[in-house]
């Protein structure tokens, strides 16, 4: 538990009367993939907006690399290596690939009050930018505008964003939405070669993707946490197979 | 427009087409600094002085919405305040020559601080004291976005409006006069064309200012800020200090607009400080096109010449400078610089 990447202690948060997220305790160990899955309305938007920092969590704390982060900012937490990419892709379109790229690598090295060098020719930004566009395998990309680019490779790019900020934990929420079987194949590949170097939370509605990736899946039904084991354990997991798979299984 | 997808993209960053041969834009933006140049040139040659000063009305016009422009184009901060700086920046004009006129000291406590008659000391006054005003009202008003940003920076305008007016010390509502225009060491600033260039060049490295600004890392991340703040913060930046500086530095340009104006007029009065001027900024950014860097200058020359010669027409002008707005909003998005020097790349 204590070398957990990233790990949440005992999080609670209520909307009202909603209980969001109810005593939710999770660890993301070092190598592993892990995978958070839940039915509509689990409370899973709510729980990657408290892991994210977009949303404070009423009790608990989440720690990062040792870290205590419960407070911090998205930003800050995006410095101290959460990488993430969104649901729905969110890039800025008029930009080529390779800006906004540049943009995590800029946050990294901290030095956003520069205001006399010109960027498109640093090379402290275009080099590392591009080694993280090319482990996405997108480096023949980097130039063009992401408005241009398929939904695929913008989740690619979102990837590649979260992997130049040099991420202890990638947080990916949903990654395979909206891909076709080639696009969602291939993100799988590459998040199998990644998971080596970054552990990653993945959460996922691809239930084919979640037990051939996850190394152990975590079940949340209305706010909390029902199940925790690796795929066969879940695949049999009454109690799962009731809330979760049994309405398309049975 | 070349089909991109299919073509591999190259492994360096393509040139930007800005630095390749003089293109379409490149001409029209040395037109624009021409004309303003050599036709108050030769209006001082020909003796008439009435067009070298509508000429440094233009100029510091522009220099004013060079500075709006930076918030709203650059950083999509729509600020319905910024007449405050400009005002503020040509009270600090006032003022000063106001006290050094009378040999008064301006306070005497904590410190004793004289007035001056030294547009350079006047010029650094009025950017710092615009700057730290610019910092508290945009500590306060960044915090909203949206609707609210434009009413709580009007809000702040009006309040400083409203003040002025209201302060019977600096002439009130009457205004303010400046009897000898603020001097410079070496140069005769009380010549018309003189004063030009003083404002040219002003307006020149206000322009250069934006220009090396947006293409710095800062400038990335602003543009960042206005493209998608999500993305910004999840890429580890914060954009609310982001925005804060620009806005900052949006204000000190505008601010030391306000000062040249006060010393070009010999008069401030709260008038600057009102939202209509706010809101004439406002129009001549939109008029010559959003976030351009020329569009201001485009914009303040369209703007000041249809407000004389229109002006000088009918008292009715402003309803065709709302039909040229119409236009530009409904068939050329990008104000004037867009219908002239086609779209510009958007890095």
């Amino acid at each position: 538990m204590s070398d957990a990447v990233l790990s949440l202690t005992h999080l609670h948060k209520h909307f009202g009367a909603l209980q969001a997220t109810n005593d939710v305790s999770l660890a993301l160990e070092p190598g592993e993939i892990h995978a958070l899955i839940g039915p509509n309305g689990a409370g899973k938007s709510t729980l990657i907006g408290q892991i994210a920092g977009h949303i404070r969590p009423d009790q608990g704390s989440i720690e990062l690399g040792g870290e205590t982060v419960t407070n911090l900012s998205v930003a800050q937490r995006a410095r101290l290596g959460l990488g993430r990419s969104f649901q729905v892709s969110s890039l800025a379109e008029p930009l080529s690939v390779m800006r906004n790229v540049m943009m995590s690598v800029q946050a990294l090295q901290g030095h956003s009050f520069r205001f006399f060098k010109p960027v498109a020719r640093d090379e402290a930004l275009l080099a590392p930018a591009l080694e993280a566009l090319e482990h996405m395998q997108l480096g023949h990309r980097a130039w063009t505008p992401v408005s241009e680019l398929s939904h695929g490779e913008r989740r690619q790019v979102e990837v590649a964003c979260a992997l130049a900020l040099k991420p202890r934990a990638l947080l990916l929420d949903e990654p395979m939405a909206g891909l076709g079987p080639e696009g969602s194949a291939r993100l799988t590949e590459l998040l199998e070669a990644l998971k080596r170097d970054v552990p990653i939370l993945l959460i996922e509605h691809d239930m084919e993707a979640v037990f051939r990736l996850a190394d152990r899946i975590s079940v949340l039904v209305s706010g909390s946490i029902i199940a925790q084991g690796d795929s066969h354990a879940i695949r049999h997991d009454p109690l799962v197979r009731e809330a979760y798979l049994g309405d398309c299984d049975a | 427009m070349i089909n991109t997808t299919s073509r591999s993209a190259p492994e360096v960053a393509p040139t930007p087409r800005n630095e390749r041969a003089l293109d379409r834009k490149g001409v029209v933006q040395i037109a624009l600094l021409a004309v303003l140049l050599i036709l108050p040139v030769a209006a001082y040659v020909m003796g008439e002085f009435y067009y070298v000063n509508l000429a440094s009305r233009i100029t510091i016009i522009a220099m004013a919405a060079v500075g709006l422009n930076l918030a709203i184009g650059y950083g999509g901060m729509v600020s319905f305040g910024h007449a405050a700086y400009f005002g503020l920046g040509g009270y600090v004009a006032g003022i000063g020559a106001y006290h050094a006129f009378d040999a008064t000291p301006f306070m005497t406590w904590p410190i004793s601080l004289p007035g001056s008659d030294n547009l350079l000391v006047l010029w650094l006054a009025a950017a710092l004291l615009c700057a730290l005003l610019a910092l508290v009202i945009g500590a306060i008003s960044l915090r909203t976005t949206g609707v609210y940003f434009i009413m709580i920076t009007l809000a702040f305008a009006q309040m400083i409006y409203y003040f002025a007016n209201s302060w019977p010390t600096y002439g009130g509502e009457d205004g303010l006069p400046i009897y000898l225009r603020n001097s410079l060491p070496f140069v005769d600033s009380s010549d018309p064309l003189n004063y030009f260039l003083i404002c040219f060049v002003g307006l020149l490295l206000a322009m250069a200012l934006t220009s090396r600004l947006m293409k710095s890392r800062f400038g990335a991340a602003l543009t960042m800020a206005r493209l998608n703040d999500v993305r910004l913060a999840t890429s580890g930046i914060n954009p609310y200090p982001v925005r804060l500086v620009a806005f900052v530095i949006s204000a000190a340009i505008t601010g030391l607009a306000g000062a040249l104006y006060a010393d070009l007029n010999g008069f401030v009065s709260p008038t600057v400080l009102s939202w209509h001027f706010s809101g004439e900024l406002m129009v001549i950014v939109i008029l010559g096109g959003v976030g351009r860097l020329y569009g201001p200058l485009a914009g303040a020359i369209l703007f000041v010449m249809m407000e004389t010669f229109l002006g000088g027409i009918t008292q009715y002008w402003q309803l065709f400078l709302g039909l040229v707005l119409l236009g530009v909003v409904l068939f050329a998005k990008h104000g004037v610089m867009g219908f002239l020097a086609g779209r510009e790349r958007n890095e």
